[in-house]
């Protein structure tokens, strides 16, 4: 006899969010519903992040025992996901630097954490290795600790990928769609209240990034609260020089892992972040500052012999880490509240714990529902990234303009990428300007969008049936235009000089 | 793929490479091939629906499209092969000294396979980044060829509360346009201690308009975190360093004009070398960069302050292909390098054979009254009233005081004369 399935209502669709959908869709006792407020996935905590792989060794298993478990175990899992979801991603290993006898003391403990913690490979190494490993680590570090095991990933990527296998496996995506509260009757969930109507659900998984214990409230959990930890970055070209091959840390502090020297998997140089504590209520504050910046620039030519000039940097931007009271993860249901369950305070490393910390949500939840899970027949792990044209050679380019002409008319002068591509990306459910941005790498490049975004408009336009103007950066509120070139003369809205004074 | 063999690829289809086209049919090299990114020819003049365009060129005061309009009429009479909405991926060098460029368009991928290439792709702008503006990244801030785009291209009207950052022409001409539509311009930021335009267009676009302009000040911030809602603006000091509290200008658009950047990247991976002063490619005076039989004219080569000295570029390369293809070789051997004096912060071409005429481009580093451009080697010079960074200077150097030049150098200063 077929069970009735049990409703689950993800709150979040960034990295948590994302894992989690993807193992519940593995089992047929669950009908998940991943809801969203922004107008795609991945836009918060996660679009901005160091898109880093972490081996495990930085987390203090007595102090974070869920950081220390769930990163080791991230690690593993991401490897297979990877595979599977077909992310870019580079196992390249990192490079924590030490400068003085003190450095290499710490460096020493965290060998020995990394060891308890169950990360292999880890070894100290000595100068002349460093400068093997990575030609242009700082020529001044007298020991570095390697963790083969640590990779790059693209976090965005990551996020679009988990969607779409959940979405392909029954997951339903809700985006643009805010939570405004949760409904509860007789201490039982009955769903989410959200701006866009009522949404049924039996359970409630809170992976709402910086906004947790926001969400928390709603069902009267005011046990942490979730502070915003601010990361500036440092984007470089493409072209720039030098570039490293591996992930270079400085020795960490008891805070904070430090600023990293790191190359993305798209090839650009990239630096940061800062580590600024903010005030609570600045949940939207992504702002950059010079003290900010040249920080970041300060910390990161310490562990290089050189950065590239100043001039190749294309892009700086700010994301916001969720710092959970306590420093753990929060990874837990609530007696108080039966069918609420919390993946808060994802703090890093929390893109590594991902995979893991969605496979123990599974787990709590399975034994809190307390049955066996039925695993679906037809649960497909697999799915296939969107073709790159950059990526390809000058025939296997003319091999798939000759299959659809419309490989062959490029948008993006910088990134070289097609009309066809951004139309793949819309039939995929991007919907604005940054989605394409994620999914393609239009507007990544020199230019940041100043030459191709109108381009890209353009074909938003004409794929969604909206008026040019109307397509938006990142939802309602950051369209293009605020109308047709006569808006202000037809609405009689002058705020220039047409107005009778 | 599509294979093409042709005596001369012209990339680009702004005024420098329509210009190059017309004069390389004229001349009678006979198989030319131009491409361009856009399905439509005549690069960013279609949406400079100012006047200013022509003086020189055509001796008449046009508009962008007019101009671009009177290239492409031209460009008609001629067997010029157009492919348009081709994408220029790769120049390839052979070592027979033909150059292949690989590129897409829509339904096909292409290869040319020429004895001469007229590199003509223009420049881009400088993007917030680039200028260093820090605060918030929300929606709204475009740079004003964006902006250009989307309101004379294709009709819309990127917002109503406007401020402009950067008072050189393109700033100007964005500050009077947004006015016209009767939205509010709220100033015109320089953080330089003068306007960087033309002075009859901080007449006619600015004061015309009441739009105040804001010297020695520059946006320190941009503030809204979905939208743009407001900047934060500084004085600065006489080394460009913020000073005071600053103030704030609430607007829902921030209009960039920064400065421009020739698009020398598919050029530099190539191979040809790149002038750190004008971010262009290194040319001898053939226009030619450092990849034999590759020429460079325009904004690619130089950020020109008029069009017409952009066609001029375009035809002098297109002499030198002619001449590169119906002779087999150009006279490169005893080539000076050119030396920046005294406030002289760029100058093409950067060598020279001595053996021809040459017309020189240059910018100053500082304003100046009373000058004169002087070759030093050679003691050749022009006297100027006055010298202004937005404003180039163009001269031509006659190849009878050229020869003149016995050193392997040949310096360019700009002399302060008596009263």
């Amino acid at each position: 006899m077929r069970r009735e399935p049990i409703r689950v209502a993800i709150i979040g669709a960034g990295i948590i969010g994302a894992s989690i959908s993807r193992v519940l869709s593995m089992f047929e006792d669950f009908e998940v519903i991943l809801v969203e407020k922004e107008a795609d996935v991945g836009w918060g905590v996660s679009k901005a992040n160091t898109g880093i792989i972490h081996a495990g060794y930085d987390d203090e298993p007595e102090l974070y025992p869920l950081r220390a478990k769930l990163c080791v175990r991230g690690n593993e899992i991401w490897r297979k996901w990877a595979d599977e979801l077909d992310i870019p991603v580079r196992w390249c290993g990192s490079l924590a630097l030490a400068f003085n006898e003190d450095e290499v003391n710490i460096l020493k403990t965290l060998l020995s954490r990394g060891l308890r913690n169950g990360v292999s490979g880890l070894k100290i190494v000595e100068a002349e290795d460093i400068k093997a490993l990575e030609p242009n680590a700082s020529r001044d570090a007298v020991a570095a600790l390697w963790a083969p095991t640590a990779g790059q990933i693209s976090p965005w990527d990551a996020v679009i990928a988990l969607v779409e296998n959940s979405v392909a496996n029954g997951v339903k995506l809700y985006l643009s769609t805010e939570v405004k509260g949760i409904r509860i009757k007789d201490g039982k969930i009955l769903g989410l209240e959200t701006n866009r109507g009522f949404l049924r659900a039996d359970w409630v998984i809170n992976a709402s990034g910086i906004y947790a214990d926001k969400i928390a409230e709603m069902v009267g959990i005011r046990g942490y609260r979730i502070r915003p930890r601010k990361g500036e970055y440092i984007i470089f070209d493409k072209e720039a020089e030098p570039k490293v091959t591996r992930v270079l840390f400085p020795t960490p502090t008891p805070i904070s892992k430090g600023v990293v020297v790191t190359t993305t998997v798209d090839g650009n140089l990239m630096i940061g972040p800062s580590a600024e504590d903010l005030n609570e209520d600045l949940r939207e504050e992504r702002s950059n500052t010079k003290s900010g910046l040249d920080y970041v620039w300060a910390s990161a030519s310490k562990l290089v012999d050189r950065l590239p000039s100043k001039s190749m940097i294309i892009r700086f931007f700010a994301g916001l880490r969720p710092e959970p009271t306590g420093g753990d993860f929060i990874v837990r249901g609530y007696d108080e509240v039966y069918g609420f369950i919390d993946a808060a305070g994802m703090r890093s490393p929390g893109l590594t714990a991902a995979p893991a910390v969605a496979h123990m949500v599974s787990e709590i939840l399975r034994s809190l529902i307390d049955r066996e899970l039925k695993r679906k027949d037809s649960w497909n792990p697999y799915r296939k990234r969107m073709i790159r044209f950059s990526e390809l050679t000058h025939s296997e380019r003319s091999a798939l303009i000759s299959k659809d002409p419309r490989y062959g008319r490029i948008v993006c002068v910088d990134e070289m990428v097609t009309e066809m591509e951004v139309i793949e990306a819309i039939k995929r459910g991007a919907t604005t300007i940054d989605g394409i941005k994620f999914r393609t790498r239009a507007c990544m490049g020199k230019c940041q969008g100043s030459s191709c975004m109108h381009k890209i408009a353009l074909i938003l336009s004409r794929e969604l049936g909206i008026p040019l103007w109307r397509v938006s950066v990142k939802g309602p509120g950051t369209e293009i235009g605020i109308g047709d070139i006569k808006v202000l003369f037809e609405e009689g809205d002058q705020c220039g000089r047409c107005r009778e004074t | 793929m599509r294979e093409m063999q042709r005596d001369l690829t012209i990339i680009g289809g702004g005024p420098a490479g329509l210009a190059a086209a017309i004069k390389a049919w004229k001349l009678g090299i006979e198989s030319i091939t131009l491409i361009d990114e856009s399905e439509r020819l005549g690069g960013v003049l279609p949406q400079c629906i100012h006047t200013g365009f022509g003086l020189h060129y055509f001796g008449e005061d046009l508009t962008g499209p007019e101009f671009a309009a009177r290239l492409i009429g031209r460009l008609k009479e001629t067997d010029v092969e157009v492919l348009g909405g081709a994408y220029a991926a790769e120049i390839n060098v052979k070592p027979d000294s033909f150059k292949e460029v690989y590129g897409y368009r829509y339904g096909e991928a292409f290869k040319i396979k020429s004895k001469a290439i007229i590199y003509a792709a223009g420049c881009r702008e400088r993007t917030r980044f680039e200028a260093g503006i820090l605060g918030e990244r929300p929606s709204g801030v475009y740079t004003a060829g964006e902006a250009q785009t989307l309101m004379d291209i294709y009709g819309i009207l990127p917002g109503k509360e406007i401020v402009i950052v950067g008072s050189g022409d393109v700033g100007l001409i964005m500050a009077r346009r947004f006015a016209l539509e009767g939205a509010k311009v709220k100033g015109v930021i320089e953080i330089m201690p003068y306007p960087g335009g033309l002075i009859r267009n901080i007449v006619q676009c600015l004061e015309d308009f009441g739009i105040p302009l804001y010297l020695s000040h520059a946006v320190a911030e941009v503030k809204g975190s979905r939208r743009v809602e407001s900047v934060k603006v500084m004085k600065v000091d006489g080394n460009l360093k913020p000073i005071g509290p600053g103030f704030e200008i609430k607007c829902d658009a921030v209009i960039l004009a920064v400065g421009l950047r020739p698009r020398i990247e598919l050029l530099a991976r190539a191979g040809a070398l790149i002038d750190d002063a004008t971010g262009g490619p290194i040319v001898n005076d053939w226009l030619e960069t450092s990849i034999p039989g590759v020429f460079a004219a325009g904004n690619v080569l130089v950020v020109n302050d008029l069009v017409d000295y952009a066609a001029e570029q375009g035809e002098r390369a297109a002499e030198s292909a002619f001449k590169l293809i119906s002779e087999g070789d150009l006279t490169r051997s005893g080539a000076k390098p050119l030396i920046r004096g005294r406030n002289v912060r760029l100058i093409v071409p950067q060598l020279v054979s001595c053996l021809q005429d040459v017309v020189f481009y240059g910018r100053v580093s500082a304003p100046e009254e009373n000058v004169a451009i002087r070759f030093e080697e050679i003691g050749k010079i022009f006297r100027l009233p006055a010298v202004r960074p937005p404003e180039m200077f163009r001269v031509k150097v006659p190849a009878s005081d050229l020869l003149r030049l016995r050193c392997e150098k040949l310096t360019v200063n700009v002399m302060r004369l008596e009263a």
